[in-house]
């Protein structure tokens, strides 16, 4: 349009606002107020600052980061990567940021799973079902998690020692010293064999996704299970078997006062994973099933009019619709699990807040020590928030 | 069309005698009809009633046995020592409530002088009674504010004595139930007004001003209850000048304050921005300022709006206190686990964890119908 | 109401008695709770007919014609839909619901699917068409409908009437033999009751078999072959337009008639 210029509207331009000097000026009261609030806060802060020097002087307590690469010399029962007390601060703390992210990331699989089964009980026509749910739901979020946990572990401490361990199926022990599972020796091949795995998930991924295309090209539906179970097991299966198939049992066994081999939970895991899983999934079970209420019956009416099946519906029409209400409450029950797993700390299970504490004990660098803490958890929420909100801009985006 | 539906269907034509009404068929009504459409509408169904109600029956005769009939409710006592060898002969078959009965007073008022007791308890009773006065439509009005400094400030005058001839109580004495009840209320109370400054700040339209309240919020959400409860134990005497010494249950409760400050001030900007646009024009056209505006128009009908959000987090509040078990303050959850460090008691946690548990269920049970209730109530009103 | 009140202008007589009938209810019974909804119903629709159920509400016109496609079950009587009868084999319910297109009071549309997904999801989950065909046969209803530049909005964007109209494409889209509508213009604005009745007008004169629940009398009169009158769970009356409401035979349908027509 070369005639905009013509436009009547755009040839004045609007009078620049100045400021006058007088309290009824409203941009200059604005600026007074801000000034007057940061002013106030950052003088408090600098006093905090002051007397923190201070009292760091008086007391002599060391600041700075140097303690980090000083040796522990502290004791970590369970850690995912090699460590022993003569590593230093940092390896104690990355074990302790590990251990963190073992219960939070196990618990937020399975506390998905647990509480979308509970919030679909809840619905079910079964009226004992969905009370038993409801009873669930009602009771496990109107108790303090920490008594939950302090309740499991209470429990799993009161089992027997491992001589009279329970044993419900052979190689199976549950003790006081947690639960002993059969495991295998791990060997390269078994390494390979999970790369299989992964590799067989993905070659699923991209054919389902062919599958979908080629339907739409001739309207066939194909079915991709049979092919996808082949890539998922098969691969694995023939890796394993192509490098010779080794195979030897890790069977644990009661030797003396304790067991030897297989693959230990540790009661303190037992208990934070246990509690973590039942407290959120109650949350999540709520949300599941207001996801699914939110879906109006019609919905459900109009796509069995077309002839299409339950599983179908279920698929195309309910589900994208339910996950635009869920996912953002769910979203902050996830964070929820991963700050609540900081409760480890009072059942000694070691995680980033049990270690910082630790090292905030036994070098007097509590500043330190809290502010390690406080940026593993905002790093964790801040990573968990992003994947979450661009998921949900993708989903939001297939619907938009 | 709907009326004239309905006053098409009104006069009973004859039509209907020569019918008469039929029963449907195969007991669709009754008990029985019920069982079938809610209990046994398939085989499926009937498959999970029958399994369920086997493992409710089983569970529920398993748990009577423990919790009553096997269960011992005192042991004798002997030079100041339990003899629990009774409930150790039980090998877990059995409760062991003596546990309860002999600590329960500890449970409940921690180390308070033992004949002062009566007034951790009056409390308490305090306490219930402002919940149910807050609870109540009638008493939302500004009084309600009155009502809550004046029982607070009863229940401090309480605690600590020292006047009108009750003996004085230091802090490091008070415990149990009565500390739980007072880091959840005092904290609600004094983060309430904090959050609604945040939440108006956030709102705000000075740059500087938003920004303070966003980064304030968002970092005290970013991080658990027990950083912030760390920090007041360990950070926060190195903050106060030289000499100046914090209580360490006001330490806490400060911490508390902040974090339910922080969570308050969403649920507060949600009902902000729940009020339509034009209830904050009509209070401009009436050229009130500021505050004006706020207070009198604005606020009042936010807040109400969140009432169920904010009984919510009170009932989340009142849960999270027991976090100040880590750093060592006595409220009811770490009262019920010292109970049991003495080695005559040892092992009898899961009877001390059920009693507790009722306790805090009794409490959030009742605030959660309670809030439940009142969103249906208010949803009502909203859909007319 | 804004449809026109003309008297009888039959659009075609495509009614074909000699061919079996499409539907037939037979004695049918429901019941909700204790509450007798449909009482001995029988009805049947040759192929090609074109019947409006009226009736005043909460009479069971909406259960009755929900009964056809099964989206209720029905406890007594037997019906038969296209040659099937309705029973609990799934595959027979498959095949019944592939052959009847419904529309429904509220519209329905899937909201998180553009206007054409809507329209070309059964065809290509239900009736395995290629994609691209699929969407031709949508463009070519949604042309008919007179909404083809919508294609690609979502049913938030499009006004009610617009959107039971893209309701109606996609019932079509799957190409029934018999077409449902209940009530499909009583959520409508009055301008919009117009447009999406002349789109059922235009279906009913290719011939399509069609049960609409309606109190638009002017629609009834201009296509019905038949109008049937239900009240408190059945059928009381049934005949051709005009006679049945020039001369109403019941007292039912005689207060029901003056009150719809005291209404406009
Ligand atoms: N799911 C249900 N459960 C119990 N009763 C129902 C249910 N659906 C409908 N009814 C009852 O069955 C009766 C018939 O309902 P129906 O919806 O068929 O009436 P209608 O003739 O379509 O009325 P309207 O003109 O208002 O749509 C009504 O009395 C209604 O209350
Ligand atoms: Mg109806």
């Amino acid at each position: 349009m070369s005639d905009t210029a013509a436009d009547p509207r755009l040839l004045r331009a609007p009078p620049k606002k100045g400021i006058r000097l007088s309290w009824a000026d409203e941009k200059l009261r604005g600026i007074v107020w801000q000034v007057l609030v940061v002013g106030v806060v950052v003088s408090i802060l600098w006093w905090l600052v002051s007397n923190t020097s201070h009292n760091l002087e008086v007391r002599r307590i060391a600041t700075g980061w140097g303690f980090l690469s000083r040796e522990a010399g502290l004791p970590i029962g369970e850690h995912v990567i090699d460590y022993n007390p003569t590593n230093t601060y940092a390896r104690a703390l990355l074990v302790g940021v590990l251990n963190t992210l073992k219960v939070a990331v196990i618990g937020i699989l399975l506390a998905t799973v647990f509480g979308t089964l509970i919030g679909i009980a809840r619905l079910s026509k079964n009226w004992l079902l969905s009370r038993i749910a409801a009873t669930y739901i009602e009771v496990i979020r109107d108790l303090p998690l920490l008594l939950q946990l302090l309740f499991w572990y209470a429990i799993l401490q009161g089992l027997p020692a491992p001589r009279q361990s329970l044993n419900p199926v052979t190689g199976v022990f549950l003790s006081n010293r947690g639960l002993k599972l059969p495991w295998i020796q791990w060997q390269d091949a078994h390494s390979f064999a999970l790369l299989g795995l992964v590799a067989g998930i993905v070659a699923t991924i991209f054919y389902a996704r062919a599958a979908r295309a080629k339907q739409m090209a001739d309207g066939q539906p194909r079915k991709v299970w049979p092919l996808a179970l082949g890539l998922i097991l098969g691969l694995p299966l023939l890796i394993w078997a192509g490098l010779g198939a080794p195979f030897a049992g890790d069977i644990p066994a009661l030797r003396g006062f304790n067991f030897q081999g297989g693959l230990t939970i540790t009661p303190e895991y037992f208990a934070l994973l246990l509690g973590l899983v039942m407290y959120t999934a109650a949350f999540i079970a709520e949300i599941v099933r207001a996801g699914i209420q939110s879906v109006a019956r019609g919905q459900w009416e109009a796509a069995e009019a077309l002839g299409l099946q339950r599983g179908r519906i279920m698929r195309l029409i309910v589900l994208p619709q339910a996950l635009r209400v869920i996912i953002p409450p769910m979203t902050s029950q996830y964070l929820n699990l991963t700050k609540n797993s900081s409760l480890a700390v009072a059942i000694g299970y070691q995680d980033i807040v049990s270690i910082s504490n630790t090292t905030l004990n036994q070098t007097g660098q509590a500043i330190e020590g809290i502010a390690i803490i406080m940026a593993v958890y905002l790093s964790i929420s801040l990573s968990i928030s992003l994947f979450m909100n661009w998921y949900n801009a993708r989903i939001a985006l297939v619907e938009r | 069309m709907a009326e004239i539906a309905a006053e098409a269907s009104a006069p009973r034509p004859l039509q209907d005698a020569v019918i008469g009404p039929r029963r449907p068929p195969l007991l669709a009504v009754g008990p029985v009809a019920w069982a079938k459409t809610n209990l046994f509408s398939s085989w499926l169904s009937t498959a999970v009633t029958l399994a369920l109600g086997y493992l409710i029956i089983r569970w529920a005769m398993g748990f009577i046995d423990w919790a009553f009939v096997n269960a011992i409710w005192s042991v004798p006592v002997t030079n100041g020592q339990a003899q629990t060898q009774a409930c150790r002969a039980l090998n877990g078959t059995g409760a062991c409530w003596a546990v309860v009965t002999e600590k329960h007073r500890f449970m409940l008022f921690g180390t308070y002088p033992y004949e002062e007791h009566w007034r951790p308890a009056l409390c308490v009773l305090l306490f219930i009674g402002l919940y149910i006065v807050s609870a109540m439509r009638r008493f939302w009005r500004k009084e309600l504010a009155l009502i809550w400094i004046g029982t607070l400030a009863l229940i401090g005058l309480l605690m600590w004595g020292g006047v009108f001839g009750l003996s004085y109580v230091p802090q490091e004495r008070w415990g149990g139930l009565v500390i739980t009840l007072i880091l959840s209320t005092f904290g609600i109370a004094l983060a309430f007004p904090l959050s609604i400054l945040v939440a108006l700040g956030r709102r705000s339209r000075l740059p500087a001003i938003k920004t303070l309240c966003i980064l304030y919020v968002e970092l005290i959400r970013g991080v658990p209850l027990i950083s912030l409860l760390f920090m007041a134990s360990v950070m926060f005497p190195l903050f106060l000048p030289e000499g100046i010494n914090i209580d360490k249950l006001l330490r806490a409760q400060v911490a508390i304050i902040l974090f339910a400050a922080a969570y308050l001030a969403e649920v507060v900007r949600g009902g902000l921005q729940a009020l339509p646009r034009g209830q904050y024009e009509a209070a401009d056209a009436l050229g009130l300022g500021f505050w004006q505006k706020t207070g009198f128009i604005i606020l009042p009908q936010a807040l109400r709006l969140v009432i169920p959000p904010l009984v919510n987090t009170f009932i989340g509040m009142f849960k999270d206190t027991s976090l100040v078990l880590i750093i060592g303050i006595f409220d009811l959850l770490t009262a019920g686990k010292t109970a049991i460090v003495e080695p005559a008691w040892q092992g009898f946690g899961i009877e001390i964890y059920v009693t507790i548990g009722l306790i805090y269920f009794i409490f959030c049970f009742a605030m959660s119908r309670y809030s439940q209730g009142l969103e249906a109530e208010l949803n009502q009103h909203r859909v007319r | 109401m804004s449809a026109t009140m003309e008297p009888a202008a039959h659009v075609s007589s495509a009614v074909r008695t000699d061919a079996p009938p499409a539907i037939l209810l037979d004695k049918v019974n429901k019941w909700y709770g204790a509450l007798h909804v449909l009482r001995d119903i029988n009805l049947s629709v040759a192929q090609g007919e074109r019947v409006v159920v009226c009736g005043p509400s909460g009479s069971g016109k909406s259960t009755m014609i929900r009964c056809i496609n099964r989206l209720e079950q029905h406890q007594e009587g037997r019906i038969i839909v296209d040659n099937i009868e309705l029973s609990d084999d799934l595959r027979s319910l498959d095949a019944i619901r592939r052959e009847v297109g419904m529309v429904f009071q509220s519209f329905n549309l899937f909201p998180h699917l553009t206007i054409l997904e809507n329209c070309t999801l059964a065809p290509i989950w239900v009736r395995r068409m290629p994609k691209k065909e699929a969407e031709a046969l949508a463009m070519d209803y949604l042309t008919r409908v007179k909404i083809p530049e919508q294609a690609n909005k979502y049913p938030g964007q499009l006004s009610g009437g617009q959107q039971q109209r893209v309701a109606i494409a996609r019932a079509l889209c799957m190409k029934p033999k018999i077409m449902l509508f209940d009530e499909p213009t009583s959520a409508l604005d009055p301008e919009m009751i117009k447009e999406v009745l002349d789109t059922m007008v235009m279906l009913a004169d290719t011939g399509m078999t069609m049960i609409c629940v309606t109190h638009e009398m002017g629609f009834a009169r201009q296509v019905a072959d038949r109008v049937v009158f239900m009240d408190r769970g059945e059928i009381v009356e049934s005949g051709v337009p005009e006679q049945l409401f020039n001369d109403p035979k019941t007292e039912r349908l005689k207060t029901f008639l003056s009150q719809i027509l005291r209404g406009h």
